[in-house]
């Protein structure tokens, strides 16, 4: 909030007299000629193909605020309300598949046309021309600007929500029995999923009391060696809140990196399957699993 | 601050209640290996759940009280680590080897209670 405010004080203090009169006779010709200048904008964005994802309607409607907006800030020379309606606008468009550079194409058109009305008007008088466009440009690149940064911005915000929505979906912490968890992990292990992991095993153990955690790294195709120290390090931080964990599913791979890059595994201990590790931690529990025998199933 | 130690039938119970200095730990290390030895305790517990940060010195102080402990025949279990303590441990190098951890006081008690009745058994 403060740069923008530190900006829009930059633009405002250079206005002298005569080009903030110059600005308003700006405004009023843009809008006592809104109607055709929105009708020629918009057929200009349905020629140069943009917005594809939208109705001709809507592309109108939208067209129709964006220039309200984009009037209202040459006007008053602020960008607060710009940028809101600019968050707005991208967060209605950006899950329609709207591209960047549709967003950045429309503005740029939007500039383009109202320049080619100033043309048009002022063409007698080419002075005057230039001076209108001296204050014309300046304040129409900081809007472009500002409509293409929060829309990019938006778009960010929108991909790291996902990306941690993917990141606490992709670790589950099972629990299968009284004081028995397990932790499927699937898929590539980086640096900051195995950190993220480890700090939701640990709030789990706690969570649930487990005294034995299966790990299950069936699912992970390959590991680094920073990866595969954050392993042992979990399987230590685990073993100080009480709980023994097994490792289980280790790939032929897999194996081959942690005894090359010199791995302790005195530390670990690991089982073949996911099987066979529920097997160890149900006898570290003292738990026996029966098959319930026909005969001897039911007690009458 | 001094820490209490508690008598529960044959065990000590010692539960430290807020940031120690090093000479509190100390402190505390010396009178639970007296303690064991006069109350002739078979286990003791050591609950730092309220423990925000284990230093090296406290973590070693705590590995030196278990091994103390063992050679005066009794127990030691250390309850209540935290989870972003443990981590953080570990990450330091601190892995309190060869020293039994449970998750809290009442898991800790459990496993006394088995080993003791393993020690019967064998007899």
């Amino acid at each position: 909030m403060k740069i923008a405010k530190d900006q829009s004080l930059g633009i405002q203090e250079p206005v002298s007299d005569s080009t903030a009169a110059l600005l308003r006779e700006l405004v009023a010709h843009l809008r006592q000629h809104r109607t055709e200048l929105r009708e020629e904008w918009a057929r200009r964005i349905t020629q140069a193909k943009l917005l594809t994802a939208m109705s001709d309607e809507e592309i109108f409607a939208e067209a129709t605020s964006v220039y309200d907006n984009y009037v209202e800030a040459l006007e008053t020379g602020t960008f607060e309300a710009l940028q809101a309606y600019a968050r707005n606008l991208s967060e209605r468009i950006i899950p329609r598949g709207v591209q960047t550079d549709e967003v950045v194409g429309i503005v740029l058109l939007l500039r383009d046309v109202l320049a080619r009305s100033l043309f048009a008007k002022y063409q007698a008088d080419f002075k005057l021309l230039n001076r209108i466009l001296d204050a014309y440009e300046p304040a129409a690149n900081r809007i472009a600007n500002t409509v293409a940064v929060g829309f990019v911005q938006e778009r960010e915000r929108i991909i790291r929500e996902q990306q941690e929505a993917i990141r606490e979906l992709s670790t589950p912490v099972l629990q299968v029995r009284e004081r028995l968890l397990i932790l499927p992990i699937i898929g590539v292990m980086d640096p900051q999923r195995a950190r993220q992991l480890t700090e939701q095993l640990l709030r789990g153990i706690r969570a649930n009391r487990a005294r034995v955690v299966v790990i299950d790294i069936t699912g992970v195709a390959a590991i680094d060696s920073h990866v595969a120290n954050h392993l042992v390090q979990t399987v230590e931080a685990s073993r100080l809140l009480g709980a023994t964990v097994i490792v289980t599913g280790l790939s032929p791979e897999i194996a081959q990196t942690l005894v090359n890059i010199g791995v302790d595994l005195g530390k670990m201990n690991t089982v073949g399957d996911l099987q066979g590790g529920i097997e160890e931690a149900e006898r570290l529990l003292g738990y026996k699993v029966v098959p319930l025998t026909e005969g001897s199933s039911a007690p009458a | 601050m001094a820490v209490p130690i508690l008598k529960q039938s044959q065990y000590l119970i010692a539960t430290i209640q807020s940031a120690l200095t090093d000479h509190d730990l100390v402190q505390l290390r010396d009178a639970l290996v007296n303690q064991v030895g006069t109350l002739r305790s078979k286990g003791v517990i050591v609950d730092v759940t309220a423990m925000d940060v284990m230093d090296s010195f406290a973590s070693r102080t705590l590995r030196d009280l278990a091994y103390m402990i063992r050679l005066r025949g009794a127990e030691t279990v250390i309850v209540g680590i935290q989870p972003e303590v443990a981590f953080a441990m570990v990450q330091l190098g601190i892995t309190l080897e060869d020293v039994t951890t449970a998750l809290d006081l009442e898991e800790g008690l459990e496993y006394l209670d088995r080993k003791g009745q393993h020690g019967q058994r064998a007899l």
